[in-house]
């Protein structure tokens, strides 16, 4: 006779989500994909170490922990609508408390001509249609298991249309914020993202707390970038100290389309991202600068993959990652150069600084090459800080915290350079100097 | 100000200083010469604080302190500085931002009102002055990609902003052409006051041709064997290191070297 396994109170407490009321529910095709969704990862559970994926971040631990199936009192929570500032920041705005869209917060008046700009709840209820094809995505890996339960539990978001040619000249700013709650939430947001051919889009994705709290966050953003059209997309997590941010980016491209992401983690204490660029149009470009500085017991997962499917594309990924004290930081960065995407250009570079000797960072540069004719690099280090800069700069008399802090700082700063918005490339860097013990 | 007694030190086990004796006034120019492997730059090292020298035996103390039991970041704000033999080179870190950030730090210590931009700039603009270093090394990274004569000549810009009570002088003339030395010199004696003291630490009677020191002293395994005036560095020149080692048959095997 075989045992049944031990009862996992996460999935445990998905018992009666299907039942749930969400936007968009009464929906036919969208109840089905949701239902579906909500059926695979109740069979497949949450992944293991053994999941290649998940290799490094094990989930057991989130396994054992009961979520409530989002936060009915998300839409009464008080902010501060200063708190979700950020300098030089002044466009739209769509905000986010506890996964649900907060119209209070956000800034939707002044829409520049060729911007559509809508919370997925809202769309939901007009006009669903349009996004029939993306939310109805079924989910097949098994490394997917957060898609698929965001898939089924999503009822907000952000979806964002860039008219073909428009050029959006004030930065789009997309802000999540967390905020305690009646017990531990699992919020879910999808977002769907386009930018029309020939246009160009300044995003900005701001992830904040008002205050510590243990929710689960999710988010499935899908991102295309036609023909021809520019994106740049910043990207400041500072998530609740002690919450768990689990995102999943896909991005697009057309024919000389380009992309540029600049990805600062410094919130969290569980956090994965995936980011999967595909670059389907011949002399595409896309671009990644990240930073990751962890301390205390936080772990963040980064996975970064990236496909060369068209001629003459090109990507170029740089990537630092800071753990101290007892961290954990993970960065896998995998290129595929397909069949014909002759002439392509991709490289990789992660270099990553231990602060303690607690501390870890596992790094793993992939590079498959198919094609003919490309230019490939990659690279990936793990270290420590220079001692003998260290002493230099404490013979000129600043102190150790401060030395360690300005070598830090120096170690991570080269990425944010291109950062085009002046004052918001000093934010990183504040923020980066900030969270560093 | 500076009364080093005794002194013994010992780097990866091996005893490198074995009983260094030197007394440094206020406004006095100190040369300490001697052969490769005398103990020259340990002696350098000790004094700032660096890790990895154990101090076995003896005393430091400055202004009637105990300098060996402070931190690098202290002894700086305490008024000792050492300009480097090797000077490390800083990626991404800006020259002035570095060392603004170390003057305010010891200013700090010190119970001093930091400075900020506008006051530090006129300071920078005073010193540069007396350095003749182009400012357009301020504005790159510490010391990155500098030539071998631009990093020593920050070191005593550095020095200049910092306005230490006590500089040592770690082979500030090695790697350096003749015009560099000059320039580094004369940067150095632009320094020079009553209430700030010098330890110029060299392999070479040279820079001394531009450095007038008021003392001289030759260290030879780990000790100073031979003390006199500027004279004294002329004879060297003339008679090798050896001729300290004739006078004192125990170094004779550390001097042929």
């Amino acid at each position: 006779m075989s045992q049944s396994p031990a009862p996992v109170p996460f999935i445990d407490a998905l018992r009666d989500a299907a039942d749930l009321r969400l936007p968009g529910s009464g929906l036919a095709w969208l109840d089905a994909a949701r239902r579906e969704n909500l059926e695979a990862f109740i069979a497949a559970g949450l992944p293991d170490t053994r999941a290649e994926a998940w290799k490094y971040t094990a989930l057991r631990a989130l396994g054992q922990r009961r979520f409530a199936l989002g936060d009915a009192q998300a839409t009464g929570h008080l902010v501060d609508p200063h708190a979700l500032a950020l300098p030089g920041i002044d466009g739209p705005r769509l905000v986010f408390v506890n996964g649900v869209f907060r119209a209070d917060l956000s800034r939707l008046e002044t829409l520049s001509q060729g911007l559509t700009l809508q919370p997925l709840s809202k769309v939901l209820q007009n006009d669903p249609e349009p996004l029939r094809f993306a939310l109805s995505r079924h989910y097949r890996e098994a490394g997917d298991a957060f898609a698929r339960l965001n898939a089924a539990l999503a009822g907000d978001g952000v979806v964002l249309r860039v008219a073909p040619g428009a050029r959006i000249g004030k930065p789009v700013h997309l802000c999540f914020v967390g905020t305690p709650a009646q017990g531990d939430v699992a919020w879910h947001v999808r977002n769907v993202i386009e930018v029309g051919e020939g246009a160009e889009l300044n995003l900005v994705e701001h992830h904040l707390a008002t205050a510590s709290h243990k929710h689960l966050g999710t988010l499935v953003s899908d991102i295309v970038v036609h023909d021809g059209a520019k994106l740049h997309h910043a990207l400041l997590q500072n998530a609740g100290e002690e919450s768990t941010l689990i995102r999943r980016g896909s991005v697009h491209l057309g024919a000389k389309a380009q992309a540029m992401m600049h990805v600062l983690e410094i919130g969290g204490t569980l956090v994965r991202h995936d980011l999967h660029a595909e670059l389907r149009g011949d002399g595409a470009r896309f671009d990644t600068r990240g930073v990751f500085v962890l301390r205390g017991r936080q772990h963040i997962d980064t996975q970064l993959s990236i496909r060369h499917q068209a001629l003459n594309t090109a990507s170029e990924s740089i990537w630092r990652g800071v753990a101290d004290e007892r961290a954990r930081g993970v960065f896998r960065g995998a290129i595929v150069v397909a069949e014909g995407a002759d002439g392509s250009d991709a490289s990789l570079n992660n270099k990553n600084l231990l602060l303690s000797p607690l501390a870890e960072i596992d790094t793993k540069p992939e590079l498959e090459i198919y094609a003919d004719e490309v230019k490939a690099a990659h690279g990936a280090t793990v270290g420590q800080l220079d001692e003998r800069a260290l002493f230099y700069l404490r013979s000129r008399g600043l102190p150790r915290a401060e030395a360690r802090a300005l070598l830090t700082a120096a170690f991570c700063r080269a990425v944010f350079t291109a950062l085009p918005n002046e004052t918001l490339r000093d934010h990183f860097s504040d923020a980066l100097l900030a969270h560093l013990p | 100000m500076l009364k080093i007694e005794n002194l013994h030190a010992r780097v990866e086990g091996k005893d490198i200083l074995k009983g260094l004796t030197l007394t440094v006034n206020p406004g006095e120019v100190h040369a300490i010469m001697g052969p490769n492997g005398a103990g020259k730059s340990t002696l350098g090292n000790v004094l700032s604080g660096r890790d990895g020298y154990e101090v076995t035996a003896g005393s430091v103390l400055f202004e009637g302190h105990d300098l060996l039991a402070q931190e690098p970041e202290d002894r700086a704000a305490a008024g000792v500085f050492l300009a480097f033999q090797y000077p490390v080179e800083i990626p991404g870190v800006n020259n002035t931002y570095f060392l603004r950030a170390a003057l305010n730090a010891q200013r700090k210590r010190r119970g001093e009102a930091e400075l900020d931009s506008m006051q530090f700039l006129k300071l920078v603009r005073e010193k540069l002055k007396i350095m003749q270093i182009s400012d357009e090394l301020l504005h790159r990274a510490v010391n990155e990609g500098f030539s071998g004569g631009e990093k020593k000549r920050n070191e005593i810009f550095q020095m200049a902003v910092l306005e230490p009570k006590l500089a040592i002088l770690d082979e500030t003339d090695s790697g350096l052409d003749i015009d560099a030395l000059k320039q580094v010199a004369q940067g150095v004696n632009a320094l020079r006051s009553p209430d700030r003291a010098f330890l110029v630490i060299t392999h070479y009677q040279r820079l001394l041709d531009y450095i007038e020191p008021d003392f001289v002293h030759v260290l030879a395994d780990g000790r100073i064997v031979e003390s006199g005036d500027k004279t004294l560095a002329l004879k060297l020149e003339e008679h090798g290191y050896a001729w300290v080692a004739e006078r004192d048959p125990a170094l004779a095997g550390e001097a042929s070297t």
